[in-house]
């Protein structure tokens, strides 16, 4: 593209072009306007001189008869000026005036008419335009007065000189402000393209340039670099993640890697083999579970399942967890209630929820043992799985009596593969807690962590919905 | 049992194949979604096994034609996919059952296993009978013998599902389906504490159990 195709094809440049245009027509129209008006208002002026003429003219050849009027039409006709006269008899001859010829019939129709003449006083005899009135006068005579266009001419020609010049003035100063505004435009998009390619090129951390006016380019520039913000720091905690990951899968592969090869090395006899490749497996089986893990969290992260959530009460999902995980608490000398109060209605997916509260239970289930076991307390080691709203939102609880999470390490612990010291003896993924929070975040809540003295409450905090319309 | 494995990973299929061969069953192969329609369309098969992913024609497509053309054979659908909608977009298609891959053996054995006897099942009786244990689905009692036995309702369920399925490994995570309708994998084993709570209630004080643990797979209710 050459810079001047570039130029002509900038938005800024048909704008100035399509303003442009619009001015000149908006001009036209003004000047039209006026121009008609102006002809209209001398149109006007010139009637009512000359019926007020006339008027005065026919009250003289009452009192003194033709023999007046012809002398005071003779004496008019003589002064300069661009009034004209003329009276005629019955056959059509003039006794006075100074209007030489006019074309045949005006003088036989009373009334108005613009017609051409030429005056007696000018010897080239060249046509002249005129508004004359004429008027039957009682014995046949006929008088004519009226006056000369020339002047009203001259204003309309000068009228539409003018409008001429003011249109070619507004299309150059349009275009040549277009271009001036266009290029500046351009300059500063210029600038903009430059950076996005440069951030193309790799530098997140590259911003478009901000001019400090204030203006639309400067708005979509402080966007473009929210945009980026985010983009940066979206792409700091995928690449924080994919090297967690790694991290986090090497230790059981390495593990895996190890016990087959000890295997090779002392196994003894089928019975053997058989036990490694069964350990082998569960290890798999343990892996492939972290996979399925992080999958759901991406999945909840990127947003794709909100198309099919569903209003559903957040009591049915406890009732539900509750009843999969009571006798598994049980087993651990945990008791397990389910406390649900009225309907809690929340938009969601069933599914998902059930699995970050089952996370939530689990995690409840394996740390929730008292600090000091065995010894007599007057609280109960009991988990509560409850349902809450508050307001406009619905407050999913899960709450422990076991040792809690100490304040400072609240935050860390939803992220991925973040396992407290005093729980990495026990079995988990470390991934537990980020579901639960990528599902709460999907469902535009959030999961918090409080104290629950002793013990830690888990929220998973949802935006209320609307009641269910039916209780189908 | 004859089975069709239509998958377009040479490996994984022939894998299937032999596996399939070594616990009595046989099972042809397609690599791709035409050939694996045209063969369902002329073979005689209990079971299909559709990738979903393939080359030619996609998996939800055949089985999709199958069923516009009135062949009901049951089709379990293999996907890589594994997310919250697939599951539920597959069993829209005409699908029977969902595994996620990675899958293990067992699981797809025990899944086909229920697949291929659906028809002609025992879905529609009232009455379970394995052994001396007889379970009515109309009035919600259970019976060892002569004595009654209290169950909750989700204990019920499970035994009735185990019951309605006996003979058949029935795994983990179809119990997880099907008595609970969870399609996620509980970090925990929970089902083990419901089976060994049902098990204390129907097989404690009998000579001969009848609820029984089938190692690296499941459990199965059966009278010998």
């Amino acid at each position: 593209m050459t810079a001047l195709g570039k130029f002509f094809r900038t938005t800024a440049f048909k704008l100035t072009l399509v303003y442009t245009m619009l001015f000149a027509l908006f001009g036209v129209a003004i000047l039209g306007y006026f121009a008609f008006n102006t002809r209209r208002l001398i149109t006007e002026q010139i009637t009512q001189t000359v019926d007020a003429e006339i008027t005065g003219l026919s009250e003289q050849h009452r009192q003194g008869g033709i023999r007046l009027l012809v002398s005071v039409i003779d004496d008019r006709s003589r002064r300069p000026g661009s009034s004209l006269y003329l009276v005629s008899n019955f056959a059509g001859e003039s006794l006075a005036g100074n209007v030489g010829s006019l074309p045949h019939g005006v003088l036989d129709r009373p009334g108005w008419a613009e017609t051409v003449y030429r005056r007696l006083d000018e010897q080239d005899g060249a046509d002249h335009s005129a508004l004359v009135r004429v008027v039957q006068m009682p014995g046949g005579f006929r008088l004519l007065v009226g006056r000369d266009l020339e002047e009203r001419e001259h204003i309309y020609r000068i009228l539409i000189a003018t409008g001429r010049w003011s249109i070619a003035l507004v299309v150059v100063l349009g275009l040549a402000g277009g271009f001036f505004v266009t290029r500046r435009v351009l300059k500063r998009i210029d600038a903009m393209s430059e950076t996005s390619r440069v951030i193309m090129a790799g530098d997140l951390g590259g911003r478009l340039p901000i001019a400090g006016t204030g203006d639309e380019l400067d708005r979509l520039a402080e966007s473009l670099n929210g945009m980026l913000e985010r983009i940066e720091a979206l792409m700091r905690g995928l690449k924080e993640v994919s090297d967690n990951i790694a991290h986090d899968l090497k230790t059981p592969l390495t593990r895996l890697r190890n016990r087959s090869e000890e295997a090779l090395r002392t196994a003894k006899g089928e019975a053997d083999y058989r036990a490694a490749l069964e350990t082998t497996i569960e290890e798999s089986d343990k892996l492939i579970r972290t996979f399925n893990a992080l999958l759901m969290i991406a999945q909840a992260e990127s947003g794709q399942a909100r198309d099919n959530m569903v209003v559903l009460d957040a009591g049915d999902v406890v009732r539900g967890i509750g009843d999969l995980y009571e006798p598994l608490a049980e087993e651990k000398g945990l008791g397990l209630r389910v406390e649900t109060d009225g309907p809690a209605p929340v938009r969601g997916n069933r599914e998902l929820i059930s699995q970050a509260l089952a996370n939530l239970v689990d995690n409840a289930i394996k740390y929730g043992r008292p600090a000091t076991e065995g010894a007599p307390s007057e609280i109960p080691a009991e988990i509560v799985v409850r349902t809450r709203t508050d307001g406009g939102e619905v407050f999913i609880e899960v709450s422990d009596r076991g040792t809690g999470i100490p304040e400072a390490d609240r935050s860390r612990v939803v992220q991925r593969f973040v396992r407290l010291e005093q729980s990495r003896s026990l079995p988990g993924s470390g991934l537990g807690l980020s579901l639960a929070a990528a599902v709460a975040r999907l469902h535009s809540g959030e999961l918090k962590l409080v104290d629950n003295n002793p013990g830690l409450t888990t929220i998973i905090a949802l935006p209320r919905a609307e009641p269910l319309q039916s209780e189908a | 049992m004859r089975l069709l494995i239509i998958e377009d990973d040479r490996d994984a299929a022939d894998y299937l194949v032999k596996a399939f061969r070594e616990v009595g069953h046989v099972a042809d192969q397609a690599p791709d979604g035409e050939e694996g329609l045209a063969l369902a369309l002329e073979g005689q098969y209990d079971v299909l096994i559709v990738d979903r992913m393939l080359p030619k024609l996609d998996g939800l497509t055949v089985i999709g034609t199958l069923r516009a053309k009135g062949i009901e054979t049951p089709a379990l659908i293999l996907s890589a996919l594994g997310q919250v909608d697939d599951r539920v977009k597959g069993l829209r298609a005409g699908g029977d059952d969902y595994l996620p891959k990675p899958y293990s053996f067992a699981e797809l054995l025990a899944r086909i296993e229920v697949l291929a006897r659906r028809r002609g099942g025992r879905g529609e009786e009232t009455v379970y009978r394995v052994g001396d244990l007889e379970l009515d689905r109309l009035s919600h009692s259970v019976k060892r013998g002569d004595d009654e036995i209290v169950l909750q309702p989700r204990e019920f369920r499970l035994l009735e599902y185990l019951m309605k399925h006996s003979g058949q490994v029935v795994t983990r995570t179809m119990l997880l389906e099907n008595v609970w309708d969870y399609h996620f994998d509980p970090q925990t084993n929970v089902i083990d504490v419901h089976i060994s709570r049902l098990r204390a209630k129907i097989d404690k004080g009998f000579a001969q159990p009848l609820l029984h643990t089938i190692r690296g797979a499941g459990y199965m209710v059966r009278s010998t």
